[in-house]
């Protein structure tokens, strides 16, 4: 059954000691892409925070009352990306409607959060885990503001590296991903104290 | 681009438009599943069946699917055939289904596969397609390996389970925590682009 462990653990450890990013490599595509400019990542980690959220909460909700009673616990694959899939189209047009200049300003990666992996992710672990509906929802709104401020701080450390002498065939992904491996080990410093299985 | 041949799209995809190195595509199963030799090739031999499979059924498809709902008929697709592998990895490998955990079921998003599918299979024959979609996932089949063997190897002291090294070697417990993958991942492309900066040179 559902795993004993605190909101308030829950919520630091998904943040830090498993960062879903740091730890485990999710939403890699998006991290890497965006994180060359520091408003566009503080604008996609917002709508990732917001999505991912919104999407534990619904996925949890549709696996437990629709998916398991029915015993078609095997179809959670496509029922979790659709449920992602319509999330990001209905947040796309609210936010459209609320605020032009967020939309303006998230632009192409409103949509290109459904192939986010991380959202699905975090959909799975929830269910692997056996996580219970609150837990679900603060696992899911700690690694959406673990993935937020992993790609702020990236960005911010990539303005320094991009003007760095760097050897040639590093440049570009290959010294970002050694970044990212300093940001891990940096992260994996608080591991000690927190940790969620 | 000119004719293309099933030994130029091979080349292409191993090699001068690798997923891995040049495009960083499916980056986050590259770094997941790379600490054991033997998840990795069961990983790895996954994406092949769903990218081959989905970009032949997607480029059989292309004519019936009206362009709006395309990437939604794609992701069906694609999901359809992520459930085959992993109830076949259940029923006959469980434990290994049990250590990728998520990782399968993420095959779904990774973006390899929609990729292929998007930019090749919707406008190409079956055939090619279906090789487009294997050849590529080849490309990121060897590049994991290599990255699981020097882990492992480092890490374990192990190759497929087989302890290889001598038992007084201390191992490199990082090499199988998180950060080292990004550090192994950087130093092949770090290796492979500086080899391909120099035949651009000669050239």
């Amino acid at each position: 059954m559902a795993p004993d462990i605190g909101f308030l653990s829950l919520f630091f450890a998904s943040i830090f000691t498993s960062n879903i990013l740091l730890s485990n490599f999710l939403g890699m595509c998006s991290f890497i892409s965006v994180s060359k400019d520091f408003n566009s990542s503080n604008g996609l980690g917002l709508a990732v925070t917001f999505v991912m959220t919104i999407t534990t909460a619904i996925n949890w909700l549709v696996y437990h009352y629709l998916l398991v009673p029915f015993g078609l616990d095997y179809l959670r694959y496509i029922v979790f990306i659709i449920v992602i899939a319509a999330i990001v189209q209905i947040s796309e047009m609210v936010i459209e409607r609320m605020s032009t200049n967020l939309y303006m300003s998230l632009g192409i990666f409103l949509p290109l959060i459904t192939v986010n992996c991380a959202i699905m992710g975090v959909a799975l672990f929830m269910q692997i885990r056996n996580y219970n509906f609150l837990q679900s929802v603060v696992f899911g709104l700690g690694s959406g503001l673990g993935w937020w401020l992993a790609i702020i701080l990236l960005a911010s450390i990539r303005k320094k590296v991009d003007n760095s002498p760097v050897p040639g065939p590093l440049k570009g992904p290959g010294i970002t991903l050694i970044t990212i491996g300093f940001m891990a080990m940096a992260f994996m410093g608080f591991s000690g104290m927190l940790a969620v299985q | 681009m000119a004719q293309k041949t099933f030994k130029s799209i091979a080349k292409e995809n191993l090699w001068n438009n690798n997923p891995v190195f040049v495009q960083i595509l499916g980056i986050c199963s590259t770094l997941a599943v790379t600490n054991r030799l033997l998840n990795t090739l069961i990983m790895t031999l996954g994406v092949t069946f769903a990218t081959g499979l989905s970009s032949l059924t997607v480029s059989l498809l292309k004519n019936f699917i009206p362009r709006k709902v395309r990437m939604i008929v794609q992701t069906l697709i694609i999901s359809f055939y992520v459930i085959i592998i992993d109830i076949v990895l259940r029923a006959y490998v469980p434990e290994v289904s049990r250590a990728l955990g998520p990782y399968v079921g993420l095959i779904i998003t990774n973006c390899i596969i929609m990729g292929r599918t998007e930019a090749f299979a919707q406008s190409n024959s079956p055939l090619l397609s279906l090789w487009d979609g294997v050849t590529s996932s080849l490309g990121y089949m060897y590049i994991l390996l290599m990255i699981a063997f020097v882990r492992e190897l480092l890490g374990f002291g192990t190759i497929f389970g087989f302890q290889v090294l001598p038992a007084n070697f201390v191992n490199w417990t990082i090499m199988v925590m998180p950060p080292s993958a990004f550090f192994m991942l950087a130093i092949f492309m770090w290796i492979f682009k500086g080899y391909m900066f120099k035949k651009e040179v000669k050239k």
